[in-house]
């Protein structure tokens, strides 16, 4: 076990061109997300796929750019999962409650 | 002194002991701020899916030009502040003071860029008679859904640019240390998160179908 004092947090060094190239995967996957807005999808699947993205998107921003990535595995065990839970228990009570309603309006 | 130390190496992280993240007490702050205000926005998100779901006649307003052509550029300028942040906290641990400076300035001008870009937006939207209470496309709350959560994104840009601009103020004058850069940094990095989940929920899904 490492032993770090205040503020004494230690990261391997990454070559600036990773995060280069990390940017422009970014661009691209915004790219692509622009790109879904104009073929003609069902909405569900519209989302689906954007959130999927978005996601991906997510996870090079926390794991590079916020260096999630090279802190020790514990931060990301306490953190990751909890927050993963609370959005989850959220989509759990209204996304399906919203259905639910939708299917009972009148037509 | 020297039995404190003592103490830190032989108890175990769980009772106390050394720094069980390996990381001080700022940078462990601001990820749990971190933690809850991706609530706060998830929260928002999902009120807005809801709304949108029980309303049978939400609007997707936005034309190409210049909804969609703005957000994009926004998101590529978001983007790039979140790359010059990684090379302003690269600068700081390697500890070389002009470079961080030079590295947040350009951060902070993409920040305002972002805000210029976005309030152009918004007023090009109210001319068209958007508000946050009623618009003429269809279900009212569609304007509560755009401001409430654009709004609150960009309260959190603004936030940025104004604690960029006092963190190289300081560590220019050699106040800060890299860790309080880092820790700016992953402030900004948020914020940039954020509009990867706002810019395809709110612009991209409201993309105005083709007549």
């Amino acid at each position: 076990m490492s032993n770090h004092g205040e503020g004494d947090s230690v990261h391997p060094i990454v070559p600036a061109r990773t995060f280069v190239w990390v940017w422009i995967f970014l661009i691209v996957l915004t790219g692509m997300e622009v790109y879904m807005g104009y073929i003609d999808l069902e909405v569900k699947v519209m989302l689906t796929v954007l959130i999927g993205l978005s996601i991906i998107k997510a996870w090079l921003i926390v794991s590079w750019f916020m260096h999630l990535k090279y802190e020790k595995r514990s931060l990301t065990l306490w953190l990751v999962p909890a927050t993963v839970f609370c959005i989850g228990m959220m989509m759990l009570v209204f996304f399906w409650d919203s259905l639910r309603l939708a299917q009972m309006r009148p037509h | 002194m020297h039995e404190v130390v003592k103490s830190q190496a032989v108890s175990t992280p769980w009772s106390g002991g050394g720094s069980p993240f390996a990381m001080g007490s700022k940078k462990l702050g601001m990820w749990l701020f971190i933690v809850s205000d991706t609530l706060t926005f998830s929260a928002l998100l999902v009120a807005y899916t809801y709304a949108r779901i029980n309303s049978p006649n939400w609007p997707r307003p936005f034309p190409f030009n210049p909804s969609i052509l703005y957000s994009t550029v926004m998101t590529v300028v978001l983007l790039a502040s979140s790359l010059t942040m990684v090379m302003a906290v690269m600068a700081a641990q390697r500890g070389n003071r002009g470079s961080t400076v030079k590295w947040i300035l350009a951060t902070m001008f993409f920040g305002a860029t972002f805000v210029g870009l976005h309030m152009r937006e918004w007023f090009h939207l109210i001319s068209e008679g958007l508000t946050p209470t009623s618009n003429h496309w269809g279900s009212p709350l569609f304007g509560a859904v755009f401001f409430g959560v654009t709004g609150l994104h960009m309260t959190h840009v603004v936030i940025g640019v104004i604690y960029l601009g006092i963190i190289s103020i300081g560590f220019g004058r050699g106040k800060f240390s890299p860790e309080d850069v880092e820790v700016s940094g992953l402030y900004w990095h948020f914020v940039d998160l954020v509009w990867m989940f706002v810019f395809p929920l709110i612009y991209i899904m409201s993309v105005a179908p083709k007549s």
